[in-house]
């Protein structure tokens, strides 16, 4: 790929890819049926709705290519979907929702829960998930881990179960952890620590995303970590807790500490590669989409551990019948491999590892998962090239990254205080 | 059409509704042509509002949404809230710098291309040239000033080598600076138009026989281009005003985040499905652009002026 037409090739090189993609036909799902009920099958539609990272049209293709009926997939963002479940759950059919969200979705009763002896590869599905356990050891609960938050008593519960039924809330679909990005070549030092995003050094070089939920989370975890607080519970802060955090925040802004702070995914990127900023929150694909501007950009692992986060794809209340049968379909492809390799590229993990790994060369599963410098050039789902041979991936090996998170993302009890004093921040 | 169908209407019984019937019959060819835009108005901005204002009277269910049980809670939430007057005061702030300096340009922008281009189609000609920029979406027109004042930016590169700055100014972007570039470059075109709208119309013999009576050249400004030029600059402030207070996007780019506006308020609650909260700090809102918008009009008579 050129690099100097990357902005008018993109459109080309996604479609170039596309069709490097439908090379690798995974196994078609449908075979076996009697032929009446394929011939009903094919004119279901799946509507998978959720938000941009993780609901990709290209998956949309590829499943519909694979499995005979139509899947559509349509983006929202966090309170759309949330609003959408709630208001008109009927215009869904799977929603691709963050952990946390499961906290107001599962109340108002308005998905059924999974039986996971219809998904056949649920005994593959990470124990991050299904156990709360990861590499064998108990995986922090701070904040809305998956664990908390996986089971129902039966089909049509309304609350969580504690501990392992039949029924899953969701099937756990696409995760990461998260750390700070940093530009390596202007910081100057090494960066070991949340509590360098407060680092005076810093000053007007530093940017915090404008998203409370999440912003909180990496303001908390620098606060921790500076010594300035200890907290009860990261993922749950008492409205105290809040209220001073905040207010370093606030005093930092008053100070110029921050030279912005981004609310979209393009705004963290163009930041980072003009070098406004050398040190802010980050989510991973920016950080590749800042290395494929030919930018040195790493996502540092620090020594206080990872913000994780996950999601999952839930199955709406009205499904049944031969829609049900469809949207089950659609749930045991979307962890047969194809989707983890897709989604490996952008970044992010896949609930069944080990099938992704069919749809990955070897250096790629080795990059990626293993944490091995590449063999080979690494290019992103696009085609742009991300990393070169002999680079490590940054920001950890699969292991590493999940047997160090601190904290999860969430939806905290205080939530409505902190979109309070968040505005406040957001005025100050 | 209309006429065959008031020639077919059934006449109206009784001699004694006679007069009535002849009235309401001469007023129905009205009423039809202000039909379409009633109903326009009703569907697109009557209804809405109407909704947005009921909405704001009802309670508010964290991340579920709207909860249809009639509260004040919202109004008082907003309006004894600090963070709700520093907002709106910020969104007066830029409203103010951006009108004054909008109405300069778009004075002397207007009176130039009226009064010194004396060829009409050099005059038309350079007016277009000013609606170039507007070729192009107004996001991408904001965002092309990041390169320019950016840290590692245009300015910043030019004055670090020409030995001016040892430093690059932090202040050009991301900053109450570059917030009122953006909003000036966005916002001038409409202030120019209506003026050179009004000005277009002055009879240019008022101008000669000011100069002949004596009046300088400032004088004839401020006597006579000055005041016949209201109307143009009343509306021209009312679109000024109105695109500021209504902005939160553009605030929210060029300051990198770190200034809000009146509307940023009601966009932060909006991702929480907070839409109770979010229609009362809309009518707010309504309710001070409304307000400034009367005394823009109070001051200027501007039906009176179009039909002068």
């Amino acid at each position: 790929m050129k690099k100097t037409d990357k902005l008018q090739g993109k459109g080309v090189s996604r479609r170039t890819v596309l069709k490097g993609g439908a090379a690798i036909v995974g196994a078609t799902a449908v075979t076996g049926f009697p032929t009446v009920w394929a011939q009903q099958l094919k004119d279901v539609t799946i509507n998978h709705t959720g938000m941009s990272y993780s609901v990709l049209a290209d998956i949309g293709r590829q499943a519909t290519k694979d499995l005979g009926f139509k899947v559509e997939m349509s983006v929202t963002d966090h309170p759309g979907l949330t609003n959408r479940m709630v208001q008109d759950p009927k215009s869904i059919d799977v929603a691709d929702s963050e952990i946390w969200q499961t906290k107001i979705y599962v109340p108002q009763g308005v998905t059924q829960a999974i039986d996971t002896r219809k998904i056949k590869l649920w005994d593959k599905v990470t124990p991050l998930y299904r156990e709360g356990k990861f590499a064998g050891k108990e995986v922090s609960r701070e904040g809305d881990s998956p664990y908390e938050i996986m089971y129902r008593e039966s089909k049509d519960a309304k609350s969580f179960h504690d501990g392992p039924t039949e029924w899953a809330t969701f099937l756990p679909g696409v995760y990461n952890a998260d750390t700070l990005g940093i530009r390596p070549d202007l910081v100057g030092r090494e960066i070991s620590s949340w509590a360098d995003l407060f680092a005076p050094e810093f000053k007007g070089k530093a940017a915090i995303q404008n998203i409370p939920t999440i912003g909180i989370m990496d303001a908390i975890m620098a606060m921790e970590a500076s010594g300035a607080m200890k907290y009860g519970d990261k993922g749950n802060p008492t409205r105290e807790e809040l209220d001073k955090t905040i207010s370093k925040l606030i005093e930092l802004k008053k100070a110029g500490h921050w030279r912005a702070l981004w609310n979209t995914f393009d705004e963290s990127v163009n930041l980072m590669a003009a070098g406004e900023v050398v040190i802010q929150s980050m989510w991973s694909p920016a950080v590749t989409a800042v290395k494929a501007q030919g930018v040195k950009c790493v996502y540092q692992p620090l020594k206080e551990g990872y913000r994780g986060w996950g999601n999952g794809l839930a199955l709406m209340s009205h499904l049944d019948g031969i829609k049900l049968d469809a949207a089950y379909e659609y749930l045991n492809w979307y962890i047969s491999g194809w989707v983890g390799g897709f989604i490996a590229k952008q970044g992010y993990y896949i609930s069944v590892p080990e099938t992704a790994k069919d749809y990955l060369t070897e250096n790629e599963w080795g990059f990626f998962y293993e944490g091995k410098p590449a063999t080979a050039d690494i290019t992103s789902p696009t085609g742009e090239k991300t990393n070169s041979a002999g680079e490590v991936r940054d920001g950890g090996s699969y292991e590493e990254r999940f047997s160090k998170v601190a904290v999860w993302n969430n939806l905290m009890d205080e939530a409505e205080f902190l979109f309070a004093k968040w505005n406040e921040f957001n005025a100050a | 059409m209309t006429a065959s169908a008031i020639d077919r209407a059934p006449p109206e019984t009784g001699a004694e509704a006679g007069p009535v019937a002849s009235a309401r019959r001469s007023l129905l060819p009205t009423y039809l042509q202000v039909t379409p835009l009633t109903l326009v108005l009703l569907f697109f901005f009557v209804i809405p509002v109407a909704l947005v204002i009921l909405v704001s009277f009802f309670r508010y269910q964290i991340l579920v949404g709207i909860v249809p049980e009639f509260t004040l809670k919202n109004y008082v939430d907003l309006l004894t809230n600090p963070t709700t007057w520093s907002l709106y005061l910020s969104t007066l702030k830029f409203t103010v710098i951006v009108l004054v300096v909008t109405f300069v340009l778009g004075f002397w922008i207007a009176y130039f291309l009226v009064f010194h281009v004396r060829n009409l189609i050099t005059a038309i000609g350079l007016f277009l040239v000013c609606t170039v920029p507007f070729w192009t979406s107004n996001i991408i027109r904001m965002i092309s000033w990041r390169p320019v004042l950016g840290r590692e930016g245009l300015i910043n590169t030019a004055l670090q080598q020409l030995g001016i700055i040892d430093r690059p100014l932090d202040w050009l972007l991301y900053s109450d600076f570059s917030v009122t570039i953006a909003y000036v470059h966005l916002f001038t075109l409409f202030m120019i138009v209506p003026i050179f709208n009004s000005m277009a119309r002055i009879d240019k013999s008022l101008l000669e026989a000011a100069v002949d009576a004596g009046a300088t050249r400032w004088g004839v400004i401020w006597n006579v281009v000055l005041p016949l030029s209201k109307t143009g600059i009343a509306l021209g402030a009312l679109f000024v005003v109105t695109l500021t207070m209504g902005d939160f996007f553009v605030v929210a780019v060029m300051s990198g985040g770190l200034s809000g506006s009146a509307t940023s308020g009601i966009f932060n609650d909006l991702q929480f499905l907070n839409y109770p909260r979010a229609a009362a700090n809309a009518v707010i809102l309504l309710i001070v652009v409304l307000l400034i918008s009367v005394s823009i009009f109070r001051l200027v008579d501007v039906r009176k002026e179009l039909l002068r």
